[in-house]
């Protein structure tokens, strides 16, 4: 490998602090040390360290998040021929759906990355890599039809605002995903909720939608049974998709064969992807645990205490649907924006599982609950940590009065 | 009956080239160096010049802002230079030794009828006192403080660490007068801490002291971590710190009056080539025994082991209060995308390397750093390493905002920059973490001074 290392040796000079293209600093610093891992030994303290650093991390989270990004593009193409009712085989569905997913995955990084180059030269620091996993979660939060140019300036609009103003990587309050999606959800909401977004019906010369075709998603057909009372007979036909054999079987959530936001469906691959993280120490066990006993308090309480059909929904068949899944494991997760003391983790996860549920039921104008919970929490989270430092300090504070 | 606790928080870094219990033999050499870099805490002030004729125990240099903080010459001979850096700063005076030492006149001690200021002034003139580390700040003791409890740690539990029994083998005598003394030095205990895993070593019990032990993960070696389960310090407090390893050369200076600063000192680490233990004098230079014993090429010299040693030259001097030589290979070639590749055979403690389906491996670890220094992002990974009830990352923000008030509230009283050596080597982001609580400790005390 020694004529790439020669590449960046050769062009290093021309970026340095003195040479012509110094803006470029950032990039080519970026994808060296991306490319070789630099040669940099302990100066002071410890010999040795850890083989660990945040490219590792990083790229420990995104592994984790392949199989639902997989089955996500899968899920496209299954839906958007399922549509007109076209025969179609597994690689012709996850085709259509790496054409779509591809481009959003493109514009993301590239809005994003743009975004934190030009403040890394300003500030004069190495890139940092948590948008690496950004930049992939924001494509997998979205509808599959929002337009390209609404994909980056969301994106652009949560590195700037939900990262960059408040001093980079590491000291966000917000996670910069969920705030992407925020923006977008609330900027364009025609393209971001109802019934046109959630399945890919363009592009078919001439083909017909099937009879009854229905683009809403599992949360949108639910809201509308607020306010209509239990055993209403005009939810009949909207809870009958969640019997066992409907559209949103428990089955089906639970694998994911539902439309929604491209990769958030599937619950058996996002749950898949939580273990692998919790496994390689990554992901906190803590968070996902509370978060997901937290959503299922509430949604038992609503279970228990139901006046429509969307409040006693089956709790666990309730935690299958929508981002509550991947909310769970990979946003609220986010180091940064949750609670940073191992204490404040579990009341952070169980009041943002708890909050999602009972936003996404109580105002099904905000199908998504999860995110605006998460955020919230997020907002929460230093509230959180400052009762649990002052825990900390009262118990010494206490041991010094009594000596 | 003594008390015994287990630390399940830690990890222990497995090296290869162990030092198996050879001797090596008496290192002796006709230069000797003490530097002032290696006393946290003390303002140099010279008591020799160039060219002056000093016997051991004789004071070479002391803090200006406590005179009774002495530190002394090794051996007898003459001062053959003082070399300065920037600022004038002292980086070494060094020795050119006699042949045979000549110690200097300082009586014997009466155990017996001897009380604590007799005591503190033996200590201070004999040139032992800077063997004792003070807490907070973990700064070379001045006679003058009265400890609330002295702790004696009898653990080594460090990467290659020596093994303490060898190492103290035969010094009976000495170490029982050194407890002795120390006791006379607190209304408080004198507390000598075990290794339950390991033999009891006789030697260190004793009537005036009481008998701790530890099992489990290192950091149990680390006297910061034995004093948290033991009696943690508030603010306000001082607890004296000893190595068990340095308590024959107390004890001698008690028994003989003669200030003989002799270890039985560990070698080992991948590029030295025959380990073992090697009995040499503090501040002998290293330069014929490591030219023999290391392969030194693009290799590091640590006088201490990999967490918390001092970097020293092939051709340097055994720094003050270290009884280990640790010889690495240094880490300063790039790999390509090493951070993407499973990583079957890197060290790791945490299991986003595949290297934890071998957690009995040795490892010959280089010094990289396996990446660029970052802001803090991941959390609760310092706590892993921390057995002690503070909030590791917390308290390092306070430190990082020069928030004095905080860091005293977080337990900055408490530690020292060693008991973050663990976290250091762990964390994700690469940051100097003994350096900064170093740099707190110092603003600290400006403060409190």
């Amino acid at each position: 490998m020694k004529f790439v290392q020669n590449i960046f040796d050769q062009t290093r000079p021309l970026v340095e602090k003195d040479g012509k293209r110094n803006i470029f600093y950032p990039l080519h610093n970026a994808i060296e040390t991306m490319a070789f891992v630099p040669n940099h030994t302990a100066k002071s303290g410890a010999h040795v360290r850890d083989a660990i650093d945040l490219k590792r991390t990083m790229v420990t989270v995104i592994f984790a998040m392949v199989p639902a990004l997989l089955f996500g593009m899968w899920n496209i193409g299954r839906l958007h021929y399922g549509a007109f009712n076209m025969e179609s085989t597994l690689i012709e569905n996850f085709l259509f759906g790496a054409m779509k997913m591809l481009p959003l995955i493109t514009v993301t990084y590239a809005a994003g990355l743009g975004v934190e180059i030009f403040f890394a030269w300003k500030r004069n620091h190495a890139v940092n890599e948590g948008f690496l996993v950004s930049g992939l979660l924001i494509p997998m939060i979205m509808p599959v039809d929002i337009p390209l140019w609404m994909v980056a300036v969301s994106t652009v609009f949560a590195v700037l605002i939900g990262k960059e103003v408040f001093g980079g990587t590491g000291m966000n309050l917000l996670n910069p995903a969920l705030t992407a999606r925020a923006f977008a959800f609330f900027a364009y909401p025609t393209w971001m909720s109802g019934d046109q977004v959630w399945i890919n019906t363009k592009g078919e010369e001439g083909a017909q939608l099937v009879d009854g075709y229905s683009g809403a998603t599992a949360m949108g057909d639910l809201a509308t049974t607020v306010g209509q009372g239990l055993d209403n007979p005009a939810t009949n036909a909207v809870m009958a998709e969640f019997g066992s054999e409907g559209t949103y079987s428990l089955l089906n959530a639970f694998l994911g064969l539902i439309p929604g936001s491209i990769g958030e469906t599937s619950a058996l691959l996002i749950l898949l992807g939580g273990l692998f993280l919790i496994f390689k120490g990554v992901g906190s066990w803590r968070i996902m645990l509370s978060f997901f006993v937290g959503g299922l308090v509430m949604a038992g309480i609503f279970n228990a205490f139901a006046v429509n059909e969307f409040m006693a929904l089956n709790p666990i068949h309730q935690l299958m649907l929508g981002g509550f899944m991947f909310g769970m494991v990979f946003m609220a997760t986010d180091p940064v924006s949750a609670a940073q003391t191992e204490t404040g983790k579990y009341i952070y996860g169980f009041l943002a599982g708890f909050f999602g549920i009972m936003i996404r039921v109580f105002n099904p104008a905000y199908p998504e609950g999860i995110m605006l919970a998460i955020l919230f929490m997020n907002v929460m989270a230093p509230l959180i940590d400052h009762y649990v430092v002052e825990a900390n300090i009262k118990r010494r504070a206490k041991r010094l009065a009594n000596a | 009956m003594s008390q015994s606790f287990k630390i399940r928080k830690g990890h222990n870094i497995k090296l290869v080239g162990e030092a198996p219990n050879k001797d090596l033999g008496n290192i002796t050499t006709t230069t000797y160096a003490v530097s002032p870099l290696d006393f946290p805490g003390i303002t140099p002030k010279l008591a020799v010049k160039a060219g002056e004729k000093v016997q051991a125990g004789d004071v070479l240099f002391f803090d200006k802002d406590r005179p009774e903080v002495k530190i002394c010459s090794p051996v007898s001979g003459e001062v053959a230079e003082v070399k300065r850096g920037a600022k004038r700063k002292i980086l070494q005076v060094v020795v050119l030794a006699d042949s045979t030492i000549t110690y200097a006149d300082h009586v014997p001690f009466d155990l017996k009828s001897g009380d604590r200021a007799a005591a503190a002034d033996h200590f201070a003139n004999t040139g032992v006192g800077a063997l004792i580390t003070s807490r907070p700040y973990g700064v070379v003791a001045a006679m003058s403080e009265e400890p609330r409890d002295i702790f004696v740690n009898g653990i080594q539990s460090g990467p290659l660490a020596g093994d303490l029994a060898y190492q103290l083998e035969g010094k009976e005598v000495e170490i029982a007068a050194a407890i002795e003394a120390l006791a006379l030095m607190t209304t408080g205990k004198v507390y000598v801490s075990q290794d339950a895993e390991l033999p009891a070593i006789a030697a260190l019990k004793h009537a005036k002291a009481t008998a701790i032990s530890f099992s489990g993960k290192h950091p149990k070696g680390l006297v910061g971590t034995q004093i948290a389960q033991v009696a943690p310090m508030s603010k306000g407090e001082i607890v004296w710190t000893v190595n068990a390893i340095d308590l024959p050369v107390i004890g001698r200076a008690f028994l003989k009056g003669e200030y003989a600063p002799e270890y039985k000192v560990v070698v080992a680490g991948s590029r030295i080539i025959n380990a073992g233990y090697a009995t040499m004098l503090q501040g002998v230079s290293l330069t014929n025994f490591l030219g023999a014993h290391a392969n030194a090429d693009n290799a590091r010299f640590i006088a201490g082991d990999v967490l918390t040693g001092t970097q020293i030259d092939a051709t340097g001097f055994l720094s003050f209060g270290k009884s280990q030589i640790t010889a690495i290979p240094e880490g300063n070639q790039t790999e390509f995308f090493g951070w993407v590749l499973p990583g079957f055979g890197k060290f790791s403690t945490n299991r986003a390397f595949w290297a934890w389906l071998f957690p009995n491996r040795k490892y010959d670890l280089d010094t990289n750093l396996h990446g660029e220094e970052r802001a803090f992002v991941v959390t609760g990974e310092y706590d892993k390493f921390i057995p002690m009830d503070i909030l590791p990352q917390q308290l390092l923000r306070s430190i990082l905002i020069g928030d004095i008030e905080k860091m005293e509230q977080l337990g900055i009283y408490e530690v020292v920059p060693e008991d973050f050596a663990l976290a250091e080597v762990a964390c994700t982001s690469k940051l100097p973490l003994q350096e900064i609580v170093r740099n707190g400790l110092n603003d600290l005390r400006k403060e409190m001074i």
